[in-house]
């Protein structure tokens, strides 16, 4: 898509966010409105690194996790500022990522996901082991509600707004660095890395900061998770969830950054309509996955651009004819 | 430390990694195929313990008839996977095939959780829990049993790859899966073959396993986990790299145990396993990385 298009489509995505509000009946809509704009911040950021990059992560949910934790750790037991203690989750998030993508990125395809699930799964130990710190497996309970510059954002629709904005302005980063240097760099290093490295582009360099960057988005998305529920437990940054980002960016359609937040939207909403079905509900989330990748190969983005070449083409067939 | 400690904590860490090893196995024999992780091998596991305890209790069978009945169960499982899930979708990106084959696994455990529920179930040991005493250290017989089936289990595969012509033809696929084709061999065939050989390799780990262990609807993911864990220490696509990965996985994890903290047993094998990756970053026994542009 050409940059235009991907600013007309962000300017209605952000439309489509600041109205949605209003059409909601009660407020456990809002929840999972909130929830979806979470998740997307997460599948954003996923997709540059699996989608662009071709770096997978099976541990995305310990960064989310670990924001989180931060964040609740510092405003809540040690006492600071709701605002100091995000700066300092999401900067940890950053530090971390740093340290855990330098020696894993040099890994390749499955030794690369094996790299980041085992990080994940030592993460989500040290959350429920740390008792003292975390809380443990029943969870961090008391953490301060979000507050910008000292006022607190009481209601659910301003903080609704103000995640829908954050969410806009990764999106709208995201598209500029597709659409620069360092995204052509990330699609050749995809395609083969060492024609990049031959053609002068420093692939550990860009790997490197496309993990950070993901990394960053998710520990963001986690501090904004942790002071709306106000409790946090460690089954929420778990390797399913881990799991869960990746489906999300696949069945958006992997290269599309629309497609994975309305991946991550599908897959927040969808256990939500199914709960109506009680016992079956997994088995359903489990076959709707399956029978999605089966028929939708190229992912909902890929569904679509099919459906519209479909259409217009009956349309000008009509014309013709 | 004293000798007698450390011999108990080899023997269980063996015990626990030759199920981890037969695990890595059914990975790797798909993989080998298809070129696909199945994330649902652990379910297999999973299916193997549930559907033993499920065959004794409700169809009233003896033990020996139940297990069976239950590897064989999960060997169709396997089967009826790669028919509907896998086959019609096959030239699908790899990424997409994977992602079906965790859509599978969230199936399966549901499948378990809604036909069995949600509760732990325990196996009785083969053969009695009356520990033998080996040079001071208390072996279980159940381990011997697990030690003595992954073996016996691991010398008919290596018979099976080298010595028959279906275990030959499973090979080629592995190497060049397009000139097999060339020369009569029905990968399709053979990618169902490796699925119903996972399965089965899977299940009776998992059957062996439920003795010691207990078994629930969702084992099946931390099993699968260090199943993989295991393929991918040895160097993932090499059989025997599997088998010896899945032992070292499970030594590890019972010597940290037994000498560290139970509660950070997984994340210190995780954090060794981290360590050697970096330091070869294609496994212990994988093969050289020397792809051409």
């Amino acid at each position: 898509m050409s940059y235009r298009k991907d600013m007309i489509w962000l300017a209605f995505f952000f439309g489509v966010l600041m109205f949605a509000p209003m059409l909601l009946p009660n407020n456990y809509y809002l929840t999972i409105l909130i929830l979806g704009c979470l998740h997307a911040m997460n599948a954003v950021g996923l997709c540059l690194l699996v989608g662009h990059a071709g770096q997978i992560s099976l541990g995305h949910a310990g960064f989310y996790g670990l924001g989180a934790y931060t964040s609740a750790y510092l405003s809540t037991t040690v006492g600071l500022s709701v605002g100091l203690s995000m700066l300092s989750g999401v900067a940890l998030t950053v530090v971390v990522s740093i340290l855990v993508g330098l020696p894993s990125l040099k890994l390749k395809g499955h030794y690369l996901a094996m790299a980041t699930l085992g990080f994940g799964i030592i993460l989500s130990i040290l959350f429920n082991e740390t008792v003292d710190i975390t809380g443990g497996p029943s969870g961090f309970v008391g953490i301060p509600r979000l507050s910008l510059f000292g006022w607190e954002l009481s209601k659910d629709v301003t903080l609704y707004r103000a995640v829908a904005v954050m969410l806009c302005l990764f999106v709208w980063l995201s598209f500029n660095l597709l659409h620069s240097r360092v995204g052509r760099a990330l699609r050749a290093l995809h395609t083969s890395e060492r024609a990049a490295e031959a053609m002068g582009v420093d692939i550990a360099r860009y790997k490197l900061l496309v993990f950070v960057l993901s990394a960053a988005f998710s520990g963001i998305a986690g501090v904004l998770y942790a002071h709306y529920l106000t409790f946090i437990a460690p089954s929420s940054f778990g390797f399913m969830f881990s799991v869960e980002m990746i489906v999300m960016v696949v069945l958006g359609g992997m290269l599309s950054v629309p497609g994975a937040i309305v991946g991550a939207f599908f897959v927040t909403v969808l256990p939500e309509f199914l709960r109506a079905f009680e016992n079956i509900e997994i088995l359903l989330f489990g076959a709707i996955l399956v029978l999605c990748m089966m028929f939708l190969p190229d992912g909902m983005a890929g569904g679509w651009n099919k459906l519209w070449a479909w259409g217009k083409a009956r349309l000008s067939g009509a014309a013709h004819g | 430390m004293d000798p007698s400690s450390l011999l108990q904590y080899l023997i269980t860490g063996l015990t626990l990694g030759s199920t981890y090893g037969l695990t890595a196995l059914g990975f790797t024999i798909i993989f080998n195929t298809t070129g696909v992780i199945n994330f649902a091998q652990g379910e297999f596991v999973m299916l193997g313990g549930m559907m033993s305890v499920y065959f004794m209790h409700a169809l009233g069978l003896g033990e020996p008839s139940a297990v069976v009945l239950a590897v064989l169960g999960a060997t169709m499982a396997g089967a009826l996977v790669e028919r509907l899930a896998i086959r019609p979708v096959r030239d699908c990106p790899t990424i997409n095939l994977i992602i079906i084959t965790i859509g599978v696994s969230i199936l399966i455990r549901g499948l378990a959780m809604l036909l069995w529920g949600k509760d732990t179930h325990v196996l009785e040991p083969f053969s009695g829990n009356q520990p033998i005493m080996f040079l001071g250290a208390a072996i279980m017989p159940q381990a011997i049993w697990v030690l003595a089936i992954s073996l016996f289990l691991l010398a008919a595969l290596k018979l099976f790859f080298s010595g028959t012509i279906h275990g030959k033809a499973m090979l080629a696929c592995s190497f060049d899966s397009k000139a097999a084709s060339l020369v009569g061999i029905g990968v399709q065939r053979m990618v169902l073959l490796s699925f119903m050989i996972s399965a089965f390799v899977g299940a009776v780990g998992g059957v062996i396993l439920a003795p010691i262990t207990m078994t629930s609807y969702d084992v099946g993911i931390m099993l699968g986990l260090k199943g993989f864990a295991a393929c991918i220490l040895g160097g993932l696509g090499n059989p025997f790299g599997a088998a010896a990965g899945g032992l070292i996985l499970g030594v590890l994890e019972s010597m940290g145990a037994g000498f560290v903290s139970s509660a950070y047993k997984d994340a210190l094998a995780f954090v060794i396993l981290l360590i050697l990756l970096f330091v070869k970053p294609s496994g212990l026994f994988g093969p050289k990385d020397s792809k051409r542009v």
